[in-house]
């Protein structure tokens, strides 16, 4: 007899989800945001489907204001692995140079994500998008189903979710609606990084210390990733060791100041740190109810 | 408790790999509202160091605004979630949590304890190794504690922890404890449930939840987290049940390679088995079993694999593959527990879809024989099933699939009913066997006797031997007692002089020959009866004591109720509903009972009813009550 490992479980959970998802939708995408979840759900998707290629396109709902090295670790993983990826950015969002700094944080993110998601997927008639959530990420997330359907506008409602029982999975939906499938709803950051450490998958660099230039803005430690950002008079770029916990978008994104450049110091810090990851998303700074009404907006 | 880390590198790359080794057990949490539950799950998330202090500062924000806890930290907010729940301060849906210890990682699942929320517990415990139920100490078992448990037992939980909670507020009486602790076996054991810890909590304060109290020094047994980190998990006993792999894909990459990918969900598969595959009953071996880095010696349950097959097989996605020996039951007829979860009712001939293991069929209730009241276990009429409502069903499929009881997998027993135009999930079902299988090529290595006839009625079989004068009120007593036992889904036959003396004794007189003849033969048709699983109403004179202890002796012991319709001669005679008293009495009819043949009272029947006092509705519940203390119907 064999005693599986708890990430033994969680790994065949996933690729039971991934593989459920897939037989039963027309038209299924893997929402790939380049960060480690995506990297963990990537691999996962590729085992479940070995030998074969993945039987589904990845889509990266860009927002002009990602890292670079984001930018460059998802073409260099496409390219690698040979990928379909498609890259949408909202046309909108394009013609009228969005930002975080002139629209403010909650205008950039519900433009270029929100809405840019919605644009991608009605685009290319996706019924089934599998994203990287976990439910250990949110208090309103723990609530979340694996298999989670959206209206035809994209819109969550709480009240129609469907039970799930045992691994039986139902993604049947009507013309026009859509499923978010959530292979990773189990998993936990701790998980995420031991199975990126056991099966060595790669990550975007940025996840370990190096000296980068930034800035302290209301208490944060915001990266400089190029010249579009704009100084105050005040503000002095300084190199730091830091690394991050959550990648996104640059300006809305936090270091952290730390010594970890290999993955074991990061897991090491990991376990005694006292700030869960979220706490470096500035678009969760107000209050706890805030992320269930974004996913009711169709956030994602 | 916490995770004990060293920042060397050298350290933590070993309990890096370390954690290859920790297992995982997911358990769920159920109470009724206020019991605690929230305070629970909260302390051990807490006490694991899985809350970060951030959260910790959020939580202390909404502890001063909604927290129950004056100044201190209001725990259950922890384990709070949507925004309209939290408003309403109750948890209405199923949440799960991630906490660890060095040696398991544990998913909580939060069921609700509120009434309606049956729906919610099932889905939580579907996928649950362990149930911790909590009990209110200044409350005791009550009615929804007893609805937990069933549904527990029901879903197939091999352990429960019993947290006995608050006793804080009992001033932890160890009498409140033990008070609680027997009334809860005694349940237990009547609905099968086994595997039960009992641990005295206060979640409020933290005793015996990851620690050991220095309030109950009389307590010896371990804390809440202890239980959880040494119960035994399922994983090895599912690897020894037959092998099953429900397709989910088959993969053709190329024209080489032919993948058939599914979960093992029983048993283990290697290179060379000899596999079937279920419906359509065709055998063939196992190749390889595929793996991104290489093939594997062996696959077990629990994992998702890849097999290649040696033969070119019609394999395709909701097919079963199985252990060529053992393989699963094929039909397309079924009898099932559903539990509803939609908010039409369930209807009986409306159409649904139906998913088991990775199949979906269309299918319908054809029958629903009974509704079980979760709170008292009683089997009651029902012409359709609503929201939170559980049944007994026939359910029937338009094509065949391939299933084991749920008993033996959940994973090849547990299904699950979609309506066929919301597509929402509207109820979950518990298969517990084939009906009239479509072709059982594969009879089971089970010899059907009394015991599974008994576990298919969900009663145990008897012979109820009503005794008493002419006129006593022995088959009005015993026709009452059929129907009733009817209500309560009992499988009943009730033999009487009359539909015996005309068929199988119309050859017997009524000398003390015949007499003795007539009860032998219908004692032997009785155990007959019983041996065919049935509660069989025996209502006969029967005045010789040696002929009913003769009757008693055919069935086993425990199986014979022995009923003394108690009426004085005076009072039989004067109601005397067939005149046959006064017949007698002219001399028109020898050897009748009480008047020139004896009766012989019994000495110790096993219920004596007086007729003179009691109702025959209070006569009916006495012998009712009776079966349930012996245990022959729940
Ligand atoms: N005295 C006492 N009160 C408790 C204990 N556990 C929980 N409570 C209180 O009981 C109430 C309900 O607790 P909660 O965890 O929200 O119950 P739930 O509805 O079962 O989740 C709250 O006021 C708790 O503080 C305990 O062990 N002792």
């Amino acid at each position: 007899m064999r005693t599986l490992s708890h990430l033994d479980r969680l790994e065949a959970e996933s690729i039971h989800i991934i593989r459920e998802s897939a037989a039963e939708s027309e038209r299924p995408v893997l929402l790939y945001s380049v960060g480690k979840d995506s990297s963990v759900l990537l691999h996962l998707a590729r085992k479940a489907f070995h030998p074969g290629r993945l039987p589904f396109p990845l889509l990266h709902v860009d927002t002009t204001w990602k890292f670079r090295e984001m930018i460059s670790f998802r073409d260099r993983t496409a390219r690698e692995l040979g990928l379909n990826l498609l890259v949408h950015q909202n046309p909108e969002c394009v013609a009228q140079g969005i930002n975080p700094f002139t629209h403010g944080s909650s205008v950039h993110t519900d433009m270029w994500k929100t809405q840019g998601l919605k644009q991608a997927l009605d685009k290319y008639g996706f019924d089934l998008a599998f994203g990287g959530a976990r439910r250990d990420e949110e208090r309103s997330r723990a609530k979340e189903r694996v298999f989670s359907v959206r209206s035809a506008a994209h819109q969550w409602d709480p009240k129609r979710q469907r039970p799930e029982l045992w691994q039986l999975y139902n993604a049947r939906v009507a013309q026009g609606e859509s499923v978010r499938v959530f292979p990773l709803s189990n998993w936990t950051e701790l998980d995420v990084w031991l199975y990126i450490y056991h099966e060595r998958i790669p990550v975007v660099p940025l996840y370990f210390a190096a000296p980068r230039p930034v800035v302290r803005r209301s208490g944060t430690l915001i990266m400089v990733d190029d010249d579009r950002m704009p100084l105050a008079p005040d503000e002095r770029v300084t190199s730091r060791m830091v690394r991050f916990r959550t990648l996104g978008c640059y300006p809305l994104t936090g270091a952290i100041e730390s010594t970890a450049t290999s993955l074991p110091e990061v897991v090491a810090e990991m376990l005694v740190a006292t700030t869960s990851e979220r706490q470096g998303r500035l678009i969760d700074k107000d209050s706890s109810g805030s992320m269930e009404r974004k996913k009711q907006e169709g956030y994602f | 408790m916490s995770q004990t880390v060293d920042t060397g590198t050298e350290q933590i790359e070993e309990y890096l790999r370390g954690q290859q080794n920790v297992d995982l057990l997911r358990f769920i949490t159920c109470g009724s509202v206020d019991d605690g539950k929230s305070t629970l799950t909260g302390r051990l998330l807490y006490e694991s160091h899985m809350i970060f202090a951030d959260q910790l500062a959020a939580l202390a924000g909404d502890s001063a605004v909604l927290g129950t806890q004056g100044d201190e930290l209001d725990l259950a907010l922890l384990v709070d979630g949507l925004a309209a729940e939290r408003e309403q301060g109750i948890t209405i849906d199923v949440a799960y949590r991630f906490f660890a210890t060095d040696r398991r990682r544990f998913i909580v699942a939060d069921a609700p304890g509120h009434e309606q929320y049956t729906r919610n517990m099932v889905t939580g415990a579907s996928t649950a190794d362990l149930a911790v139920i909590l009990v209110d100490a200044t409350k005791g078992v009550l009615t929804q504690t007893r609805r937990h448990s069933y549904v527990t037992a029901m879903l197939g939980i091999r352990h429960v922890v019993l947290a006995v909670n608050k006793l804080d507020a009992v001033d932890y009486d160890r009498s409140v404890f033990d008070g609680i602790v027997r009334d809860y076996r005694a349940f237990a054991d009547r609905i099968g449930l086994t595997g039960i810890t009992c641990v005295p909590t206060s979640a409020l304060h933290g005793d015996n939840i990851v620690t050991p109290s220095p309030h109950t020094p009389w307590y010896r047994g371990p804390t809440v987290l202890t239980a959880l980190e040494t119960a035994e998990l399922d994983g090895t006993a599912a690897q020894r049940r037959p092998f099953r792999l429900p397709v989910q894909l088959v993969s053709r990459p190329d024209p080489h390679f032919r993948g058939v990918c599914g979960p093992v969900i029983g048993g283990r598969v290697r290179p060379g088995d000899e596999v079937r595959v279920l419906p359509s009953d065709r055998t063939t071996r196992i190749v390889r079993v595929v793996a991104s880095d290489g093939d594997l010696p062996e696959a077990v349950a629990g994992e998702s694999v890849t097999v290649t097959l040696a033969d070119e097989l019609d394999v395709s996605r909701g097919d079963l593959l199985c252990a060529a020996d053992s393989p699963a039951t094929v039909a397309d007829r079924f009898e099932a527990t559903v539990i509803w979860m939609g908010e039409d009712y369930l209807l009986p001939g409306r159409p649904y879809r139906i998913k088991i293991g990775t199949r979906v069929v269309d299918g319908t209730v054809t029958e629903l024989h009974h509704q079980i009241d979760v709170n008292s276990m009683a089997r009651l009429p029902a012409g359709r099933l609503e929201f939170n409502q559980i049944g007994l069903c026939t359910v029937r499929v338009d094509r065949e699939v391939a299933f084991d009881p749920y008993t033996d997998n959940r994973d090849t027993g547990g299904f699950i009913l979609i309506d066929r135009t919301t597509n929402t999930t509207v109820g979950a079902g518990l298969l517990t066997a084939a009906l009239t299988p479509a072709r059982n090529l594969h009879w089971q290595d089970v010899d059907v006797d009394k015991a599974t006839r008994s576990l298919r009625n969900g009663h145990r079989p008897c012979v109820v031997w009503l005794t008493g004068l002419s006129g006593a009120g022995k088959s009005a007593i015993a026709n009452l007692l059929e129907r009733r036992l009817h209500t309560l889904g009992a499988h009943t036959y009730l033999l009487d002089g009359d539909n015996v003396r005309h068929g199988l004794n119309r050859d017997l007189g009524f000398t003390e020959a015949g007499r003795v003849e007539n009860i032998r033969r219908v004692a032997e048709v009785a155990a007959l009866m019983v041996d065919a699983g049935l509660i069989v109403l025996a209502a006969f004179i029967s005045p010789f004591r040696a002929d009913r202890d003769m009757a008693r002796r055919t069935v086993a012991p425990g199986e014979f109720c022995e009923v003394f319709v108690d009426t004085p001669l005076a009072v039989a005679e004067q109601r005397d509903p067939k005149g046959l008293y006064r017949k007698a009495r002219r001399g028109d009819l020898a050897n009748f009972t009480g008047i020139d043949s004896p009766y012989e009272a019994p000495l110790d029947p096993d219920v004596h009813l007086d007729t003179t006092r009691q109702s025959p509705e209070d006569a009916v519940e006495a012998v009712i009550d009776w079966l349930r203390v012996g245990g022959l119907l729940s």
